[in-house]
């Protein structure tokens, strides 16, 4: 079985966000990079598919050279072997039109992604994958075993879960539940080693027009001061709520 | 030319997120000077997409679309799209809808904006605002192509009436085939989701352990409310991990939020900001939570939860 772990770049989760250019660019100024999340799940259930099935796990990232160190740290948790398609990653059409070219060039059969970066939260690229490429595909997936050529799927769905089965070629857009938070891998120092060894191959892009462009960032509003209400008067809150917040 | 919005059911009834993607589709249509057509399927009764202003209703009934993929579903918004002309696809945020909107918008070649929040701020260019930075930004996107899709976040446009006598024209599209087989569903019945709950009752590690969510779950029942933790509270199984809100787990966009012993890191509000009124309970006046609040009390929860759930009860009794 061949595995692509599609790994996303993205500010560390206690980032605070700030704009340059007139409010048109990111301010990546002191901010840390870190795999995405949800990705971190996606590889580590591909680790387990290697360990125990004997499976090949190559991550790829579609972006600029200043990737390279989070494939690296990808490299180091594992995968055998990375792909960086050497372009600015502007929207996710574009970005899954690059990832699909990806697995018809490697012959993947298995594409994890995480169900969204947490930078623009699309949720767009894997689902917009699997249709370019015609696999199947589930988001949200909490749970994948894969037997022969056929996947067992758990998924969420709008209150509850649902159980699936399809065969490969499949994508799933995963989470937590694919494998527990105890289960994180990092790095460690041999690991690290061994990751500059490894095969981090740069491949050109292919054309396509992007089919959005970002305009402009805004900053929410910022919020009036909290209004503090005494532990012994809840009668009061329930008042504020109902009266001038008209929540309940 | 038409706008066209998916608007989902389930067991034959909409949810108010149809019914939002229904409203923010009429103020599309009327920026664009066109019509709006709404697609359903398997729903039982319409009339209710013609008071948030559908002009034209089609609907499909077949049972093979009852538990079908994605892939099937977002074909069938294709075949709608193409045969109404449309050049604005919308899609709610519910489970199915994130999924099958960036398919739909691969089959029609179009752009693709989600999480948006606003009607567009013109229409030529055609530019939105979005969700961006979990929640901490906006992204105004411009969509660039001549369809456009777009997702529209819950609970961001709201429910607009806009009564209109629309036709429902019976559509039979062609189904393709799943390459996906459902083997089970295994829904929670009586207890409202997070994805659904207009009130969202929340606590944390502050609750000190899971024996003691007795009170929450009363609180919620009161209020009609889902029940949500915090990250370690699912961490350490106190609680299922589909009730973990925040930036890596489920987004909050309620109209109430009460969070309860919990501290408010940074990765706990970027999943809850969008909730319109947030009000804190925390035994700690510095908890950070106090900064993103609308209101707050300085208190023990288990003094306080108590006698909220107590005087709650005698303002629902003096109310209903
Ligand atoms: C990569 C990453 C992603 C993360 N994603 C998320 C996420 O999606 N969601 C999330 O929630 N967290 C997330 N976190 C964790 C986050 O940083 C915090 O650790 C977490 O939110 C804290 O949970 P808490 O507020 O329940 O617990 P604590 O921080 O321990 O806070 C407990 C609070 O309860 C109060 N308290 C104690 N006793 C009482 C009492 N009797 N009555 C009332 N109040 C009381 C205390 O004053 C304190 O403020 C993430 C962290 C990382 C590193
Ligand atoms: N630039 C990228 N390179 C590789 N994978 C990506 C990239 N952007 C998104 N992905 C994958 O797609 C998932 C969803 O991302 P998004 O659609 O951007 O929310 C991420 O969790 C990644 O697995």
């Amino acid at each position: 079985m061949k595995v692509l772990v599609c790994i996303s770049h993205v500010p560390d989760t206690t980032s605070k966000i700030n704009f340059t250019d007139g409010d048109t660019k990111f301010d990546t100024n002191g901010v840390q990079f870190v795999i995405n999340p949800y990705d971190e799940f996606a590889l580590t259930r591909a680790m387990w598919f290697k360990e125990k099935q004997g499976a090949s796990v190559t991550v790829v990232n579609v972006g600029n050279a200043t990737t390279e160190p989070t494939l690296r740290k990808a490299l180091a948790i594992g995968a055998d072997d990375a792909i960086r398609v050497n372009t600015e990653a502007t929207d996710g059409f574009f970005v899954a039109k690059q990832l699909a070219e990806v697995v018809k060039n490697g012959g993947y059969d298995l594409v994890l992604a995480g169900k969204e970066s947490i930078d623009y939260n699309g949720g767009m690229v894997p689902a917009m994958l699997a249709s370019i490429l015609d696999f199947n595909f589930s988001n949200a997936c909490v749970g994948l075993e894969i037997e022969g050529t056929t996947a067992t799927i758990s998924r969420e769905i709008d209150g509850g879960k649902e159980i699936l089965s399809a065969s490969l070629p499949l994508v799933i857009g995963g989470q937590k539940g694919l494998v527990e938070e105890k289960d994180l891998r990092i790095p460690n120092m041999r690991g690290i080693m061994m990751a500059r060894k490894k095969p981090l191959n740069v491949v050109e892009p292919v054309d396509f027009d992007g089919t959005t462009s970002s305009a402009s960032f805004e900053k929410p509003a910022p919020k009036g001061a909290c209004k503090m209400v005494d532990a012994d008067n809840v009668d009061e809150l329930i008042s504020l709520l109902h009266n001038e917040a008209k929540v309940i | 030319m038409s706008v066209l919005v998916y608007a989902e059911s389930s067991e034959g009834k909409f949810k108010k997120v149809a019914l939002e993607a229904t409203s923010y589709g009429k103020k599309v249509a009327e920026q664009l000077g066109t019509n709006l057509v709404v697609l359903t399927i398997n729903a039982d009764e319409t009339s209710e997409l013609n008071t948030y202003g559908a002009e034209k209703i089609l609907s499909v009934k077949n049972d093979a679309l009852k538990s079908l993929d994605a892939k099937v579903i977002a074909n069938v918004i294709k075949q709608a799209s193409e045969k109404e002309d449309a050049s604005v696809v919308i899609i709610d945020s519910s489970a199915n809808g994130l999924t099958v909107a960036p398919m739909v918008a691969v089959s029609l070649n179009a752009g693709f904006a989600s999480n948006v929040v606003a009607a567009p701020s013109s229409t030529s260019p055609f530019v939105v605002k979005r969700k961006a930075f979990s929640n901490k930004a906006f992204n105004n996107t411009e969509i660039n192509t001549t369809v456009k899709v777009v997702g529209l976040a819950k609970n961001s446009f709201g429910l607009h009436e806009n009564a209109s006598s629309g036709s429902t024209e019976d559509f039979s599209p062609s189904i393709i085939e799943s390459g996906m087989t459902s083997t089970s569903i295994d829904k929670t019945v009586g207890t409202v989701t997070i994805a659904d709950a207009d009130i969202v009752v929340s606590a944390g590690r502050g609750l000190k352990g899971p024996e003691n969510w007795g009170m929450i779950e009363e609180l919620a029942e009161v209020l009609g409310a889902a029940t949500a933790c915090s990250k370690p509270v699912s961490d350490m199984d106190w609680r299922p991990h589909s009730e973990h809100v925040g930036q890596t787990g489920k987004p909050v966009s309620s109209n109430l939020y009460i969070a309860i012993g919990i501290s408010g890191a940074i990765q706990h509000l970027a999943g809850i900001n969008s909730s319109k009124v947030k009000v804190v309970i925390n035994t700690d006046p510095e908890a950070p939570f106090f900064k993103a609040a609308d209101y707050g009390i300085v208190g023990d929860a288990f003094e306080v939860v108590p006698k909220l759930i107590e005087k709650l009860k005698s303002f629902k009794a003096n109310n209903a």
